[in-house]
């Protein structure tokens, strides 16, 4: 072994979701229509990661597009009986020292939280979405995966800040990622709405979590707050529409899959689309498009958008009184393998958990198998709290 | 008759609208500007180009709109091989420019035309039909566009003409658009009423016309469809979409399927609002080209004539070369007569047009500069700027070279035409005797003997003097 593959691997490897795309690596977002597709640029927090020393040691099954529950859907992958997604199995296993992925609606929290694994999914235009094979602009973000809240600060110290090939990626060069800040003295709420949509041994867990972050001097208090249900409604329309729109492109023309059968473009098109994506992705095209039509619009996207703003404020005056708020990831602690045909469904109504901080773009950690959020830069406030939790398990 | 237009203008930018490939005039073969953003492979992001703003709000301020200071992005979905992301980035709900206003002279009077808006979008690409195969053309794909969207406010083919012209000499001097063949493509709105009456009358659209022949055409042809279908009954007139065969001359109508789609649109959530501020807006509005009407304008208060003011609207080579002689110190009417008197003929002797002008403004400010201080005479100043038109010579060297000075001290001239009057002792005694033509003569000979160099004023005064004299 030669010091120059010595220095890069103290380093450590990273696995990248097959959302984000590598250089000349196939990516094929776990669908089929992008079959053969090699890209021919790496998104931007692949490149800094090479940049600092880091091996990307290959690409990991998703869901297609990342749609569904726990990356249960891949044209790729082996399917499986209990479900948790390639990363952060890699993750807890050891395999590498942490991974990247794409989150669209929740699943590489919900990989993270059925592994037992962190996933931090930052602020909105933090890490620029550059190179990443994008459903839905408004509210998707790239995040890190690791064993615990020091991984996630070494590789978003590497991936977070301005990047000028995304227009939506904020000024700042960096952020502050600290895991040891003060914690004695700061308010968490615990959201019994959330509670209540979540079975009784992932209740006990979340209490159990706040009860451990009192014993460091955190105040930890029990709150009702309605308006997780609406952001979840707005959040699966903005989503599905702005989905629809961008696999759109996937027609067979340019790239990727192409059916073998077809007598005009039209046929191209509808066989190409039949054959190359999933029952899922069809039904967020067809949600997406009757969203955004003439007749739907107004009663669906444009209140939507509304509703994200009204989210917002109310959001932020929670956040007046409580440093974070604390809730459940998934409804219950493991999910078995199920028909693709009850996915849209079971999505929408496990995305109540997360689909919060994709709307409104605000920080959510998975640690310990719960969820923190809070307003958007205080990273360092999450991490430091499960950073705690973290210490006390050890 | 009564018709709306909305016309799309290729903007004359380096780079394409939302990426760096060179613009459409870059390209030499087919796919020579294309990356993955303007071919729509996922993973790239749209970034604003600054420069299609700029030119937007220039045009904007050309046809007196209201500019928004802050304008947004939206997607309109539809599916054609030529589009490669299945959306096209345009501008729905908050364009950059409304609210503006053109006034068109015309052989029937001046007639204002409303400016609903303007608003920024990208191109599509273009299919190329070989035999049974289909190919794809990516170079137009997001070349920058902007269109321009008028109120009903035209009553004529005519009027529609002269406003396409207008916008075309408009741009065109502004650095907004080359507007060459194709890079002007307009649809038209058109529906007819009898005279007297203020209800509309059932609207039809013609859509996709890149040449301004065309549009006449199209526009007589679908006023005449419509009025006979009114008067005579021929047909049933419904509100459709049509296109402009240009073999035969007629209108048909689309198919509905390509004209009845929801296209869906909604914002572009890649793209953030742009802020035009104070300080940016008034960037732009010193960088904007003097616009026709107002250089027009300043034409006419210096005195040049309509005839002339019009060859230089027409000729913007012409008119830019006049601007820079003007900043260089001279009176435009005089140095409108340089350009459009002098230059011409010289131009026209060589079997040139006055298009064709070659001039360093420098050179001809020098030249019309060395007349009017009397440093040279009049018919000097030509000599000089017909070899600098016609060799590239340096007008002072020339001066020199070809003793061409008119400052000649008074005593060589006195002995000049001391001479002259001993020469033609015959015409000084005609004079005497009351011919007053003779003068002219001792004049043109005075002349002849300084090699036509010499001041003529100074010459007339000198030889008045003597003539008194003697």
């Amino acid at each position: 072994m030669n010091a120059y593959t010595i220095q890069l691997s103290d380093k450590g490897t990273i696995a990248v979701d097959d959302t984000i795309l590598v250089k000349g690596v196939q990516a094929g977002a776990g669908s089929r229509i992008l079959e053969g597709f090699k890209p021919l640029f790496s998104a931007e927090a692949v490149t800094r990661l090479e940049n600092k020393g880091y091996i990307i040691s290959g690409k990991t099954h998703v869901g297609e597009f990342g749609l569904d529950l726990a990356g249960e859907f891949s044209y790729y992958g082996e399917k499986e009986e209990e479900l948790g997604g390639a990363a952060a199995r890699l993750v807890s296993e050891g395999t590498v020292k942490a991974a990247i992925g794409v989150d669209l609606n929740g699943s590489p929290r919900r990989c993270a939280a059925l592994s037992g694994i962190d996933f931090l999914k930052p602020t909105y235009g933090t890490v620029s979405r550059y190179g990443i094979i994008s459903c839905a602009a408004s509210g998707e973000q790239m995040g890190v995966y690791a064993g615990n809240v020091e991984g996630i600060k070494e590789i978003m110290d590497v991936i977070a800040g301005h990047d000028e090939k995304d227009g939506t990626s904020l000024k700042e060069e960096s952020y502050d990622y600290s895991t040891g800040i003060a914690v004695a003295g700061k308010k968490v709420c615990i959201v019994r709405e959330l509670l209540e949509n979540a079975e009784e041994d992932v209740r006990r867990h979340v209490e159990a979590y706040g009860e451990q972050l009192r014993k460091n001097g955190v105040v930890v208090e029990e709150v009702s707050c309605d308006i997780f249900d609406t952001a979840n409604t707005a959040w699966q329309i903005l989503m599905t529409a702005e989905t629809c729109n961008n696999v759109s492109r996937y027609d067979g023309v340019k790239f990727g899959y192409r059916a073998a059968e077809y007598r005009n473009i039209d046929e191209l098109y509808v066989n190409t689309r039949t054959e190359g994506f999933n029952f899922l992705t069809k039904a967020v095209i067809l949600y997406g498009s009757d969203v955004l039509s003439k007749n739907r619009y107004d009663a669906c996207y444009g209140k939507s958008l509304k509703v994200r703003r009204v989210v917002a404020e109310k959001f932020e005056e929670l956040m007046k009184g409580y440093d974070a708020v604390l809730t459940p990831v998934c409804s219950k602690t493991a999910y078995r393998a199920y028909d693709i045909r009850e996915a849209f469904e079971k999505v929408f109504r496990e995305s109540v958990f997360t689909s919060m901080a994709n709307l409104i773009g605000i920080p959510a950690l998975v640690s310990g198998k719960v969820q923190l959020m809070g307003k958007q830069f205080s990273e360092s406030v999450l991490l430091s709290l499960a950073g705690i939790a973290e210490r006390v398990g050890e | 008759m009564v018709i709306g237009l909305e016309t799309h203008v290729e903007l004359s930018t380096r780079s394409k609208i939302f990426c760096s490939c060179g613009g459409h005039s870059a390209a030499k073969e087919p796919n020579d500007c294309v990356c993955p953003a303007c071919s729509g492979m996922p993973g790239m992001l749209p970034v604003m180009n600054k420069r299609v703003v700029e030119l937007a709000v220039t045009a904007g301020l050309m046809l007196n709109c209201d500019i928004n200071r802050y304008t947004t992005f939206d997607k309109k979905n539809y599916y054609y091989p030529d589009l490669p992301c299945a959306y096209q980035i345009t501008q729905l709900n908050h364009p950059i420019c409304t609210n503006g206003c053109v006034t068109l002279k015309t052989a029937s009077g001046e007639r204002d035309i409303h400016i609903k808006q303007i608003h920024m979008e990208e191109d599509a690409g273009k299919l190329v039909h070989i035999g049974r195969a289909s190919y794809i053309d990516f170079n137009r794909t997001s070349v920058p566009l902007i269109e321009i969207v008028t109120q009903p406010d035209f009553r004529s083919a005519e009027e529609v003409l002269v406003y396409l012209n207008k916008l075309k000499s408009m741009f065109r001097s502004g650095g907004i658009s080359e507007c060459e063949e194709g890079a002007m493509r307009c649809d038209v709105n058109i529906s007819v009423r009898p005279e007297g009456s203020t209800e509309y009358g059932v609207r039809t659209e013609i859509k996709n016309m890149a040449s301004f022949e065309a549009i006449e055409r199209a526009i007589r042809y679908e006023a005449q469809r419509h009025i006979d279908a009114i008067e005579f009954e021929t047909e049933k007139l419904v509100q459709e979409t049509r296109r402009f065969d240009d073999v035969s001359g007629k209108t048909f109508a689309m198919r509905n399927k390509e004209t009845e789609a929801d296209y869906r649109y909604f914002p572009d959530a890649n793209l953030m609002p742009v802020i035009i501020d104070d300080a940016w807006l008034e960037e732009i509005k010193a960088a904007k080209p003097v616009a026709v009407d107002e250089k027009a304008d300043f034409y006419r208060e210096a005195g040049i004539s309509e005839k002339e003011i019009e060859m230089l609207i027409h000729n913007h080579k012409v008119s830019e070369t006049l601007d820079k002689v003007v900043s260089l110190g001279c009176d435009a009417k005089n140095a409108a007569g340089w350009l459009l008197t002098d230059c011409a003929g010289i131009l026209r002797k060589n079997g040139k047009l006055l298009g064709d002008l070659e001039i360093c403004p420098e050179d001809l400010a020098a030249i019309i500069k060395m007349v009017d201080n009397g440093q040279v005479n009049r018919m000097s100043g030509r000599k000089i700027l017909t070899a600098v038109i016609e060799t590239g010579a340096d007008p002072v060297a020339y001066c020199k070279e070809n003793a061409l000075d008119a400052r000649v001290d008074i005593s060589t001239i006195e002995s000049v035409m001391d001479n002259v009057f001993k020469e033609n002792a015959k015409a000084v005694e005609d004079y005497k005797n009351g011919k007053v033509k003779a003068k002219q003569a001792l004049f043109g000979a005075c002349m002849k003997a300084l090699k036509n160099t010499a001041d003529t004023a100074v010459i007339r005064e000198l030889l008045e003097d003597k003539l008194n004299r003697c």
